[in-house]
């Protein structure tokens, strides 16, 4: 029984991971109806230009290499690099497909997908880097001693932090004027527009605030495994997280991420070795398409009602 | 008809610069380069890639060419995908005085993908360190050259290392060896040879799938925490290398009893890993270091002359630069053979170069004169083994770079040529295939 709850809480702080990158897609969905496919090449391109940066600014400024400084600065220039890429693909990419079907802009997603993986690896190189965040990745020692379960600090840590960030999120969405502005644009773009909300600026918002979730998704997930474009791959987990959460929901994200993280886990543990292993991958699709079957718009996603 | 003194002039000077180009394109020998230096791979590929062309850059630089014959090149980024490989392979293999000399996609998928095209070409493809393991049998596989070690002799070899650690291979019987394998063709390359070793030697595998890409590997660690094996064997890729090391540390498994494959033996697969690579063991058919003579000549020949391939310089005498390095020295000494044969101060076409892999021997002795003794191991290339080699040495992670810590360590040479003459003389039944008779071959 120890064995089945030490996969059940692994698979649960790895679903909070997921969901993490799950809440970058669903912030752009929420605010412009827009599955934004380049979410992963977006956390791969924030990992890259912070780990770039803590490389070059000690050269460049003649600061101590691995100094809390250079880790602030070098965030903060990554997020406003972010924030450049969000308001870019805003005004060049989005903006001129407004109106247009829903499929013209993800299939614009997917062109900007290919872009921003190669300007990362165009302006930071395709080496694959470290990145020590400070926490380390090792059991926690009375959990160990006491449950004879491994935990990991870091996956506590990271875990922490994400719940961390879609409190602040979902608070800001429901308390802030620009949170109620959001909401708004999400209900309804026209509606929005005719009592003064200024969707631009809205939108720009929202990608810049995704790229800061991108920014900690890939901080995350390349402490855990290395900044390489792997990281772009972080998405493939996404997507069933948000078909069973709902492509509107936060807390959906959230939940969604759980079920998946704990499900996988699980399934790879007792159901792989009856298939050859290795189904960590492709069970969580067949999850969420069972899923879909009951219900089309996911544990929280806004049902869909035609007027006929 | 009229022509004026300034028109015969031009005419005459166009005509010479023609032959002049002529002549020189003559006198240069092409290689195509279906590299690969953005996508999933582009560590790997950058970093092989740029080994190779410095170091034909240092034979055009140090040497003039090979007995005078430059060497050009043109790459064609495939980003490892199948289809672009294809499409690769067929935009470089008419350029050049004499057509492509030789193909090498550095992609056991873009391998498969043109193996009977080169064939048909007649354009030797090579394979080092990866592709198709049975094609080492030449008789069947004329034009495929998987050289230096194939993925059967990796795994014999890493058995044998491991025996040594035991005390002998004797010693394995009654021991639990853990076989965490990348999901996917490559990775199940090694369940037949691993089977066939744990028969005969008495120990068991436990073989636990990781699926694409690796960058989650909880549940496969606490299953080996489990198992309690004596050793892990790590035939990982990309993302999923550093990701095991760090699992394993988490979960408490000692990395020195961890064994990689050479695509888990880099750079890119212990420093994203941190303190949790310490200790970890890789084998490799090249090693790792740039103190080797044929890199410091490249350094000076090359670098010093602001010629080199390599953006990151740091990255010059890494295990993916050194294997470029490999790859440049192969196909350059290839030339060199076939050109004794064929003449030489000529570009050579792929059928002749061919013969030139075919008849490839690098021994020690040619090995100090290249500066790479110790840095790649011997060759004797036949007609019928077009692996030459079948040992690796074995490296260890101190947490900052890569220490040797065996000498070249063989497999068991008979099982695995045993299980490569199988597999290939079903692959001839299949395509209806006559093997050829290597005693009547030049």
């Amino acid at each position: 029984m120890t064995f089945f709850f030490e996969v059940l809480i692994g698979g649960l702080l790895s679903g909070v991971l997921y969901a993490l990158v799950a809440l970058g897609f669903v912030l752009i969905y929420k605010a412009s109806g827009v599955f934004n496919f380049a979410q992963g090449a977006m956390v791969f391109f924030a990992a890259l230009t912070f780990v770039g940066f803590t490389e070059v600014l000690p050269r460049w400024f003649g600061l101590e290499s691995g100094s809390s400084v250079v880790f602030w600065l070098a965030f903060v220039l990554a997020l406003a690099s972010m924030i450049v890429l969000g308001i870019a693909t805003e005004k060049i990419v989005l903006r001129p497909l407004v109106n247009q079907p829903a499929i013209t802009l993800f299939m614009a997603t997917i062109g900007l997908t290919f872009f921003v993986e190669g300007l990362a690896q165009g302006f930071w190189g395709a080496t694959v880097r470290g990145l020590d965040l400070g926490i380390g990745d090792e059991p926690i020692m009375w959990i160990l001693d006491d449950f004879n379960m491994i935990i990991s600090k870091f996956d506590i840590t990271a875990a922490g932090i994400a719940l961390v960030l879609f409190v602040v999120l979902a608070l800001m969405f429901q308390y802030t004027r620009v949170g109620r502005a959001l909401r708004a644009v999400a209900d309804d773009h026209q509606a929005a527009l005719s009592v003064g909300i200024p969707l631009k600026h809205i939108w720009a918002i929202v990608w810049g605030v995704a790229g800061f979730v991108a920014l900690v998704a890939g901080l995350i997930w390349g402490a855990r495994s290395g900044v390489q474009f792997a990281l772009t791959f972080t998405a493939l987990k996404a997507l069933p997280v948000l078909i069973l959460g709902g492509f509107t929901s936060v807390p959906g994200a959230i939940l969604g991420g759980l079920i998946i993280g704990a499900s996988e886990k699980l399934a790879e543990v007792y159901i792989g070795p009856f298939v050859g292993g290795g189904i960590e991958s492709w069970f969580p699709y067949i999850l969420a398409m069972l899923f879909l079957l009951v219900r089309p718009e996911g544990l929280f996603g806004e049902k869909h009602i035609d007027r006929v | 008809m009229k022509f004026s003194f300034r028109k015969t002039l031009v005419a005459g000077a166009v005509a010479a610069g023609l032959l002049a180009t002529g002549y020189a394109a003559a006198q240069e020998q092409f290689i195509g380069l279906p590299s690969y230096r953005v996508g999933p791979y582009a560590a790997g590929g950058s970093g092989i890639y740029g080994g190779w062309i410095d170091y034909m850059q240092l034979i055009n630089q140090r040497d003039g060419g090979i007995n005078g014959v430059k060497l050009t090149w043109e790459e064609c980024e495939t980003e490892y995908n199948n289809a672009r490989g294809v499409e690769c392979y067929e935009r470089l293999k008419t350029k050049g005085a004499a057509g492509n000399a030789m193909f090498q996609p550095l992609s056991t998928g873009i391998t498969y993908s043109v193996l009977e095209k080169v064939a048909q070409d007649r354009i030797p493809m090579v394979t080092i360190g990866y592709g198709r393991t049975d094609a080492a049998d030449g008789r069947v596989f004329p034009w495929v050259f998987p050289m230096i070690t194939t993925y059967w002799s990796q795994a014999s070899a890493i058995v044998n290392y491991i025996g040594s650690k035991e005390g002998g291979t004797d010693k394995l019987k009654g021991k639990k060896i853990g076989l965490l394998y990348h999901d996917s063709a490559y990775g199940k390359e090694s369940h037949a040879i691993m089977d066939k070793l744990a028969a005969k030697h008495g120990f068991s595998v436990e073989k636990i799938a990781v699926a694409h890409p690796g960058n989650e590997q909880q549940s496969q660690w606490l299953q080996i925490r489990q198992m309690r094996p004596d050793y892990v064997v790590l035939w990982g890729w990309g993302v999923m290398n550093p990701t095991a090391l760090r699992t394993a540390a988490r979960t408490g498994f000692p990395r020195e009893k961890i064994v990689g494959v050479w695509w888990a033996g880099a750079e890119e697969d212990t420093v994203p890993a941190g303190d949790a690579a310490k200790g970890y063991t890789a084998a490799v058919f090249n090693v790792a270091g740039a103190n080797y003579p044929v890199v410091k000549e490249i350094q000076q020949h090359v670098y010093a002359k602001n010629l080199g391939n390599m953006e990151d310089k740091s990255r010059v005498g890494s295990v993916y630069y050194n294997r470029g390095v490999v790859h440049g020295i192969i196909a350059v000494e290839a030339i060199r053979i076939a050109q004794d044969k064929f003449g030489k101060g000529k570009p050579l076409s792929g059928e002749q170069v061919r013969w030139g892999f075919e008849n490839l021997k690098i021994d020690t002795k040619r090995l100090a004169a290249l500066g790479a003794e110790g840095f790649m191991p011997e060759l004797n290339v036949t007609c019928s083994d077009h692996e030459g080699a079948g040992v690796v040495k074995f490296q260890q992670w101190d947490g900052a770079k890569w220490n040797v810590v065996s000498d070249w360590i063989a497999g068991d040479r008979e099982l695995v040529r045993g299980m490569i003459e199988e597999s290939a003389a079903a692959y001839a039944k299949e395509k209806g295939i006559t093997p050829r008779d290597c005693s009547k071959e030049g």
